[in-house]
């Protein structure tokens, strides 16, 4: 039996003259969460389309829970999904739209009260999905992608328009999903959440992977950084003129600037500034975070 | 298919759309058949278009069910409505991912969908015959109708007959309701371009030259629950003719709306 839970080759998706995705390769392991990440129309969503059944790739092959993608019948009885958002119809309650869907897989209806209840919502099944807050349809979306138990569970923006407790609680819960063996594959603009449950990451810009495998290894591969400030908000573009000089790549972000560079260069960095006029107000060595690996990566900002 | 069938009957029996819709069919059929009786001296005619049916027609074995067949043509146009709304909301919605996520047999959500809302289909007819022929038989001694050969052989026959037609007519314009909300993917859009066509184009076109009644899908499936006119008749189509053309319009209709749902993708 493979023990991947995903895995594409060469995926493809043309539009057109546009490519949304493109000769896509990568692979997701069994039992892990791994993030997907890129920029808005990056190709994420199409990616996770192809992936269920719903548009026919235009190239490439891909495989789930061992099954070729062009079977979807053969995998999706084991796959849990929300994709773009929940939906669901207005008209019928939470419960009652949960009831429709475990009727249509075939599962138990049994199972719908206790997921209910699982994501929050265990006092709120009887009213209509029209009356739910965008969180509560968020819930109830990610309670449905748990009707079948699934092996897999591929989830796109699930924290979206959840406050911070709920981004926990979804937080909390796809960790115990994954310590009990099931696969989670996950997009989400929330760069640092992703940071904190992701075991691996695929990275897509301009539809194409740009990097994929675990979270370890690509913090490990980035380059140490620095961030410094200024009591003057317009000598960030001097710092990041001296820093340039001396041979470091630097961006302003934030209202800080972020120097690629060992964290033993920082001393000379503060001599350079201090003899250029400026005084620092903060001065941080530090390995990059998600959010600033993304941005590197994809050139955003 | 019986999962998506089950499925979709929750959806169908939510009570703002049973209860509207059977609401809907009670008063319409209530309404029609009534008026035959109650206008039956009324010079400006007691059925559709101002026709006048007689108090001898109405005596025959068939005229037990003569309100029940003038109200057909409209239960077509509620089912219409029904099945392209029920079609479409699924694209406005973005329900059709998860319909299609749990169950990717496209062919199968299709089927299931159609033998759910026949069913609800075949409510609403039983619903219709029993109110229409209620009505005429409480109003018919009032009108001075005779229901002596309404309750014989030949009356049940006419019930089972008109029964059947009506059935056929209602599924053949639900059929093309559900491939307008296929085609054009929004309620508002199907049920419009259908009643459109239905009530107002058809009859223009019918109005400016008459033969072309014999090729209007919509006269085709009212002609077939009405029972058409006997072979021969200058005015009218015959049962057969309808049948044949309208089941024509409703295959082509259905097999490019099935091509089209199950290569299409779905993008939103």
């Amino acid at each position: 039996m493979s023990n991947t839970a995903i895995s594409v080759t060469d995926l493809s998706k043309k539009y057109g003259d546009r490519m949304a995705v493109s000769h896509a390769t990568f692979e997701v392991p069994l039992g892990t969460i791994c993030g997907f990440v890129g920029p808005n129309g990056s190709g994420k969503t199409t990616t996770m389309r192809m992936l269920l059944g719903l548009i026919t790739p235009t190239g490439g092959t891909g495989e789930i829970l061992g099954e070729s993608i062009k079977h979807p019948e053969k995998y999706l009885p084991r796959v849990g999904a929300m994709i773009e958002g929940p939906a669901f119809y207005p008209a019928l309650s939470g419960k009652e739209n949960l009831n429709y869907l475990a009727t249509l897989g075939g599962f138990p209806i049994e199972r719908v009260q206790g997921l209910l209840e699982q994501v929050g919502l265990g006092d709120r099944g009887k009213s209509k999905y029209k009356t739910y807050s965008l969180g509560m349809k968020q819930r109830l979306g990610i309670a449905a992608a748990l009707l079948p138990n699934p092996q897999l569970l591929m989830l796109d923006e699930p924290t979206n328009g959840l406050d911070p407790e709920g981004i926990q609680e979804v937080r909390a819960l796809l960790r115990s999903l994954a310590n009990d063996g099931t696969s989670v594959f996950v997009s989400s603009h929330l760069l640092s959440e992703l940071e904190l449950i992701s075991d691996y990451l695929v990275m897509l810009r301009k539809g194409e992977v740009v990097f994929t495998g675990k979270m370890t290894d690509l913090m490990l591969s980035q380059q140490p950084i620095i961030i410094a400030k200024s009591t003057n908000a317009s000598d960030l573009e001097i710092l990041q003129t001296i820093a340039e000089a001396a041979g470091h790549h630097a961006v302003i972000r934030d209202g800080a600037v972020h120097v690629a560079g060992p964290a033993d260069w920082a001393v000379d960095f503060n001599r350079a500034a201090f003899d250029a006029g400026i005084t620092l107000s903060q001065l941080t060595p530090q390995l990059p975070n998600l959010e600033e690996t993304f941005f590197e990566m994809t050139g955003e900002k | 298919m019986w999962n998506v069938a089950f499925a979709e009957l929750r959806k169908l029996r939510r009570p703002t759309l049973f209860l509207g819709t059977m609401g809907a069919v009670v008063f319409f059929s209530a309404l029609f058949s009534s008026l035959l009786f109650l206008l039956i001296d009324s010079p400006d005619g007691n059925s559709d278009r101002g026709r006048t049916v007689s108090r001898e027609v109405l005596g025959l074995a068939t005229g037990g069910v003569q309100g029940f067949s003038s109200v057909g043509g409209f239960l077509g146009i509620i089912a219409l409505c029904v099945f392209a709304a029920q079609t479409a909301q699924e694209y406005t919605y973005g329900t059709l991912r998860n319909l299609l996520i749990r169950q990717p047999g496209r062919l199968r959500i299709l089927v299931g969908k159609f033998i759910a809302m026949k069913l609800f289909a075949l409510v609403m007819i039983i619903l219709s015959a029993v109110i229409s022929i209620s009505a005429s038989v409480i109003l018919a001694p009032r009108a001075k109708v005779s229901t002596d050969l309404w309750f014989g052989a030949d009356g049940r026959h006419a019930l089972f007959t008109s029964f059947i037609n009506i059935v056929i007519s209602v599924i053949g314009f639900g059929t093309i309701g559900m491939v307008l909300g296929l085609l054009l993917r929004s309620p508002i859009s199907a049920i419009s371009f259908g009643v459109l066509w239905l009530l107002i184009i058809e009859n223009l076109l019918v109005a400016v030259k008459n033969s072309l009644q014999n090729w209007m899908p919509g006269a085709q499936l009212s002609a077939i629950a009405s029972g058409g006119v006997p072979r021969g008749m200058s005015t009218g189509i015959e049962y057969s003719h309808a049948l044949l053309v309208g089941g024509i319009y409703v295959a082509i209709g259905a097999g490019i709306a099935s091509f089209l749902f199950m290569r299409r993708d779905v993008s939103n």
